[in-house]
């Protein structure tokens, strides 16, 4: 058995949030640069200009990119070799969170019972935490500061299977058309397909997590996303919904097998201010 | 193009104003979202005074990131203005005349925006550090147990906006999405 140390987990989750919430990653900022050569209408156009402007900004003056700065969704992989000191896993993500959050002047959005009283928790916690046991002796740790705008444009549909392919593409479509300039367009969009109706939310989510340039492996798949977004992109929506040819940076489909009478698909979108940050140990 | 602006807004300021342009705002505007929203209308409906007379007034729905020591305030941009839809007729009737936000609106918000002659105004989601810079002073004037969500009084210089919703029933998001537009959405797809 390898040993991690829980205060090596605490400090590198406080590093991760306040590292996500000053910097955008590259492949994101890539596909914003192209966005800005590519879109037609001149309002969207300032738009992007503004977003880009924004990311030096944040940078040099040590403000961060977007005031919500999120609930704090952390994925682990554990490799089944690891086993952690000092200290349970858990409660070391946690105060991970409550340090970054604090240190990197971080808002504090999470609030306790959720449909009445809504107060504040204060420190940010708790994380959203999912974890997958792996081969191996490392720990990796993903950290994503979601921010609501986008999240609560999230949609779920169990599709009669027979509607197959065309289903999903105008389920998919017709999300974001609804979500129109709430979820901070341009967005990235995630898209869940199979499982049960959780499952195809998780993979939604995890889909965002992938680099914008890179296509998914099944060639069947990585058609279907090259149409959702060519799809998604005649909207017309465009940066910030003040109409243009840029509507997503990209359409990210995971897929698992389901049962013979579903077809779960899930769609999980992400403001362009696409914040994750990862690090093994 | 981009107008220069200096609050608070008039009716000749506003008369002014169209779809898609965009604006410098320099002034005073006051920054709230969804409970400072909630115990302002409360407080209407009670008959009692507001903490601001919101009368000819601009309402940022924001609330920022915590403050660094020498800096005015945090991240600053726009929060969804949706959330606002069943609080802003009431206080568009009480005089508002400016709203900043970023997303959507009822069209009860869009119907009041019309008939008390106010505008709904459009800050880039997302840019809360670029959109800090053209906040020169803040300062909590209520509700200050709500932390993040109390109501600010902010000096601006330059804020940038854009105009979504002017005085003639015009809505940047309708006619941009049209423009560009080039397919029908079966929106029965969306269960």
């Amino acid at each position: 058995m390898r040993e991690i140390a829980a205060n090596k987990v605490t400090q590198t989750v406080s590093r991760l949030f306040q590292e996500a919430c000053y910097h955008l990653p590259e492949d994101v900022l890539t596909a914003l640069k192209q966005a800005r050569e590519k879109e037609e209408s001149s309002v969207a156009r300032d738009a992007l200009d503004k977003m880009l402007e924004n990311v030096e900004v944040s940078q040099k003056e040590q403000i961060p990119l977007c005031q919500d700065t999120g609930a704090a969704v952390v994925f682990l992989e554990l490799g089944q070799e690891v086993r952690i000191t000092g200290g349970d896993l858990y409660t070391a993500v946690n105060e991970g969170v409550r340090q970054g959050y604090d240190k990197g002047y971080l808002r504090k959005s999470m609030v306790g019972q959720p449909f009445s009283a809504r107060v504040n928790t204060k420190d940010n916690t708790p994380a959203i935490i999912y974890t997958d046991i792996v081969p191996g002796d490392k720990l990796k740790i993903v950290a994503m500061p979601k921010g609501a705008g986008a999240e609560n444009m999230a949609k779920l549909a169990m599709l009669p299977p027979a509607s197959g392919r065309q289903g999903v593409i105008d389920f998919v479509v017709a999300s974001v058309d609804e979500a129109g300039s709430n979820p901070c367009p341009p967005v990235i969009v995630g898209v869940g397909i199979g499982g049960t109706a959780e499952k195809a939310m998780m993979l939604a989510k995890k889909a965002l997590l992938r680099k914008v340039d890179e296509l998914h492996p099944d060639p069947e798949v990585a058609e279907m996303e090259g149409e959702i977004l060519r799809q998604v992109n005649n909207l017309g929506i465009g940066a910030m919904g003040y109409g243009g040819t840029v509507t997503a940076l990209a359409v990210h489909a995971e897929v698992f097998p389901c049962h013979i009478a579903s077809l779960p698909v899930a769609v999980n979108l992400q403001c362009w201010c696409a914040r994750h940050e990862e690090a093994v140990l | 193009m981009i107008k220069k602006i200096t609050l608070p807004l008039t009716e000749e300021t506003l008369r002014d104003l169209r779809v898609g342009d965009n604006l410098l705002l320099t002034g005073i505007i006051y920054a709230g979202r969804d409970v400072a929203h909630k115990r302002m209308v409360e407080a209407l409906e009670r008959g009692e005074p507001l903490p601001v007379d919101v009368k000819g007034q601009v309402i940022y729905f924001m609330g920022p990131s915590p403050t660094r020591p020498g800096k005015p305030i945090g991240a600053a941009g726009p929060t969804t203005s949706g959330r606002m839809d069943s609080y802003s007729p009431r206080l568009i009737a009480a005089g508002l005349k400016g709203m900043i936000g970023k997303g959507m609106r009822s069209q009860t918000v869009k119907d009041a925006m019309k008939k008390y002659r106010a505008v709904y105004l459009g800050a880039i989601g997302g840019a809360g550090a670029l959109i800090s810079r053209s906040i020169k002073k803040a300062e909590v004037i209520a509700y200050e147990d709500l932390r993040a969500e109390a109501l600010l009084r902010l000096e601006v210089e330059g804020f940038p906006v854009t105009v979504i919703n002017d005085i003639y029933g015009g809505d940047l998001y309708e006619e941009g999405k049209a423009k560009y537009r080039k397919r029908n959405i079966q929106h029965s797809a969306v269960s």
